[in-house]
């Protein structure tokens, strides 16, 4: 298992270097300076030299990655140029809103997918499983921002249960934020909640069909029994390997979904942050995304080995 | 029992009605948020419409029609050659850190604004300035190195309000002015919170707390104003949704105008543009209202001319251009230009972006080509504004009082015409208003029957607000939203 890890923390860290240079320099050669932006029209020439150096952009390509790389390892991610205040407090505030509503939106979809997925497989050609089929094909087909809208428009401006969007911040209550973040994250987790009901399905029919399952049932155990016995466990590592993949997805994807609810979310940090050019948010953001996603990856391969013993031996 | 109870209820409401106390908070959308509060060091428009005239003041400031009052200064003298401003600081003005305002910090101010590593966005405004001393402390004495026509009016501009030297460096997070209004908090991405300042030297403002909100997608900010979230949005983002607006007596829709001239800009260095025939053949060839209407649903004013329409010295000369592509053929066939192919450069806007694919349909129909190019703001600046690596481009110059880009030899369009550069150049240093006007004539004249570049329409503002509110601005003389006058009537 150890042995397991390392490799996967030695193929992650190249990862992380090759994804550094990607990053910097592709994000630095996009046309549009920082500064000239931020003065606009009327600025003089004299004045936009004040500002680059004011903001170190006069300084060669080179030397600005080894300050970025350098920076970042030490916990530095630099100070954006708009905002003019250092990049990890901003990306924590941003965090304390995308990371939230990413989990909030796992649970419910995870919630909501298991046991669909099951009841589905269990009572695999019964019109309940046409039923959830229908529905779930439904869930994945509806694009999220629309069903985001629509329930803006039941619940927020018809019933007025909800404001439109929005978030009150951490320091004004648990409850009050909680609220604030159930819409997008039920816009956000309906479409993930049908393709991880669909993959939960198919994963335990096809457990069910092993030879073990009929041994199982043979020495006495209930339908019931067997199934969360053997054929969730068997079944698990499709569908864990979904909800890493849809975790990564949701942390960096809710732009859309922050768009539409007005989030001070990462995704919207990125977006005006690129606009703007703001280009050392845009890069740190982009790493530390980066970083995540490959973290959650890492994660998964241990998942796979603890609920699959065979995967520890084969590595 | 019942009567005495219903009676009861009815005097428990009449006593009720007037105690409930009339609103004194109000939620204000923004589409974009402004990077930072210190609009003495950005361009963004955002920083001026959370800002102005809250937080900061100037010596001077914008009303809601674009005149120029006293602000900090209550008075000034002017001398009898137009080169020596004295101005009176009113007494008592504290910042909101509780430091006295005095002439040291006007001094402070305006030296900033115009050193050499100034990261000011409108160094010109102070271009005039010789020397500024503290005559006493509630005295400033302004030197200029020649007369200035517009020096009042550039001290009203968000770009020059007056800073402490003690909090200048954390003005961009934690802004601290002098205004009706003091900063609260900012919680990025979603809102910046103001509170009625108690110290105030002025009248006191209605209004006790403001919050402004950054909603940049239009249909969210159709959701937040229709469920009630945001009371006033100013410049709202979905202009297709203002007649639902208009029928629901919940809400009033505000139009308002701008100082935004909403141009087809032409690069006169390109040689077929150099030719005052093209110009003016592209300039017959325009439909403005096709353009208003098809890229702003209607809102908008036609110009002929680089001036705002609601400036008591604009001139209609919308004439010189009238729709005509008969006469647009027949200039482009005398100048031997009949297959002309123009590259057409679109910032992000919608009036750019809409009003582009309109200008270019109307282009070909009269035999021009073009080739459409999107750009964002930041590669626009790059590429058009400095680079000069365009035909044409539309683009609305928001900045108000600016026809004197047209005398900037240098400037993007590269118009170089040393009658127009007289004018302007005398301009500067007239001060007697009949003379101004006179002289502001010749200008808009020039422009326009030169035909520098095709002039469409002004930008129109166009707001909703919650209908019980009163004393939101209009129009936007400068990019603000001043809530000193602003109120809830129940």
């Amino acid at each position: 298992m150890l042995r397991f890890a390392l490799q996967r923390l030695v193929s992650l860290t190249i990862s992380l270097i090759v994804a550094s240079m990607v990053i910097f320099f592709v994000i630095e050669v996009i046309p549009g300076d920082p500064a000239a932006y931020m003065l606009g029209m009327n600025a003089q020439p004299e004045t936009i030299a004040a500002l680059r150096r004011d903001l170190g952009l006069d300084q060669a390509l080179f030397t600005r990655y080894l300050g970025w790389i350098g920076g970042m390892l030490t916990g530095d991610f630099g100070t954006s140029y708009t905002y003019r205040v250092p990049v990890s407090e901003l990306v924590l505030a941003r965090m304390g809103v995308s990371l939230p509503l990413t989990v909030y939106a796992l649970v419910l979809s995870t919630l909501i997918a298991f046991p669909v997925g099951l009841i589905a497989a269990a009572r695999r050609g019964s019109g309940l499983d046409a039923g959830i089929m229908g529905a779930t094909q439904l869930g994945i087909a509806v694009p999220n921002f629309w069903f985001a809208m629509l329930l803006v428009l039941f619940f927020s401006i018809t019933l007025q249960w909800f404001s439109a969007g929005g978030f009150p911040g951490w320091d004004r209550g648990f409850w009050v934020n909680i609220k604030a973040l159930t819409l997008p994250a039920v816009a956000l987790a309906l479409p993930q909640a049908s393709i991880l009901a669909r993959v939960m399905r198919s994963a335990v029919i096809e457990t069910l069909g092993q030879d073990y399952i009929r041994t199982a049932r043979a020495k006495g155990l209930s339908a019931r029994q067997t199934v969360v016995r053997h054929a969730l466990r068997n079944a698990l590592i499709p569908v864990l390997t979904i909800i890493g993949l849809q975790f990564s997805f949701l942390l960096a994807g809710g732009i859309i979904i922050e768009n539409v609810f007005f989030l001070p979310g990462l995704g919207r940090l990125i977006f005006q942050a690129i606009t703007q050019r703001d280009l050392i948010v845009v890069e740190s953001v982009v790493m530390l995304l980066v970083f995540a996603v490959i973290l959650v990856t890492f994660l998964v391969d241990l998942a796979y080995a603890a609920a699959d013993p065979r995967l520890r031996r084969r590595a | 029992m019942l009567g005495r109870l219903k009676l009861g209820l009815a005097v428990l409401a009449m006593v009720a009605t007037p105690a409930l106390a009339q609103r004194a908070d109000i939620s204000v959308g923004l589409v974009l948020e402004p990077p930072n509060l210190d609009p003495t060091s950005g361009a963004a428009a955002a920083i001026r419409e959370v800002t102005y005239s809250n937080i900061y003041e100037g010596l001077t400031r914008f009303g809601p029609d674009g005149s120029v009052n006293p602000g900090l200064a209550h008075d000034w003298d002017i001398s009898e050659d137009g080169t020596v401003y004295t101005f009176h600081l009113r007494e008592g003005v504290q910042f909101h850190d509780g430091t006295p305002l005095t002439a040291d910090d006007v001094v402070f101010t305006l030296d900033r604004a115009r050193d050499e590593d100034s990261t000011n966005a409108q160094k010109q405004l102070f271009a005039a300035i010789d020397t500024v001393t503290a005559v006493d402390p509630l005295t400033v004495e302004v030197t200029l190195t020649q007369p200035q026509g517009a020096f009042l009016f550039n001290m009203a501009w968000g770009d020059a309000v007056i800073m402490s030297p003690e909090s200048v460096e954390t003005n961009a997070t934690n802004p601290v002015g002098t205004g009706a209004f003091r900063f609260v908090r900012w919680v990025q991405g979603d809102r910046v919170e103001l509170e009625r300042n108690p110290d105030y030297w002025g009248e006191a403002p209605a209004l006790e707390r403001a919050t402004f909100r950054f909603i940049s997608d239009p249909s969210a900010a159709f959701a937040a104003m229709m469920a009630g979230d945001i009371d006033a949005f100013p410049n709202f983002p979905a202009p297709e949704t203002l007649a639902q607006f208009e029928a629901d007596p919940r809400f009033s829709v505000i139009v308002g105008s701008t100082e935004g001239e909403t141009i087809l800009s032409m690069n006169h260095q390109n040689e077929a543009l150099s030719d005052i025939r093209v110009r003016q053949a592209i300039s017959h060839a325009i439909n403005r209202q096709d353009i208003i209407d098809g890229a702003m649903f209607g809102y908008g004013t036609p110009i002929g001319t680089h001036f705002a329409p609601h400036n008591p010295d604009y001139l209609d000369l919308t004439d010189n251009s009238a729709h005509d592509p008969e006469a647009a053929r027949a200039l482009l066939a005398e100048a031997g230009h009949e297959n002309l192919t123009l590259r057409l450069m679109l910032p992000p806007p919608t009036y750019a972006r809409r009003g582009g694919e309109i200008v270019a349909s109307q282009l070909r129909d009269v035999g021009i080509r073009t080739e459409i190019t999107n750009l964002e703001w930041a590669q626009w600046l790059e590429q058009v504004f400095r680079g000069k690596d365009f035909d044409l481009t539309i683009i609305s110059h928001t900045e108000p009082m600016d026809i004197e880009i047209y005398s900037r030899p240098d400037y993007y369009f590269q118009y170089d015409s040393a009658e127009l550069q007289a004018i302007i150049a005398e301009l500067d240093e007239t001060t007697d208003p009949e003379a101004r006007t006179e002289l502001l004539h010749r200008a808009q004249r020039h422009i326009s029957e030169d035909y520098v570049v095709g002039f469409l329409f002004q930008l129109a503002k166009t707001g909703v607000a919650n209908a019980d509110i009163e004393g939101l601005w209009e129009n936007a003389p400068v990019p603000a939203n001043d809530l000193t006058g602003v109120r809830w009537t129940q």
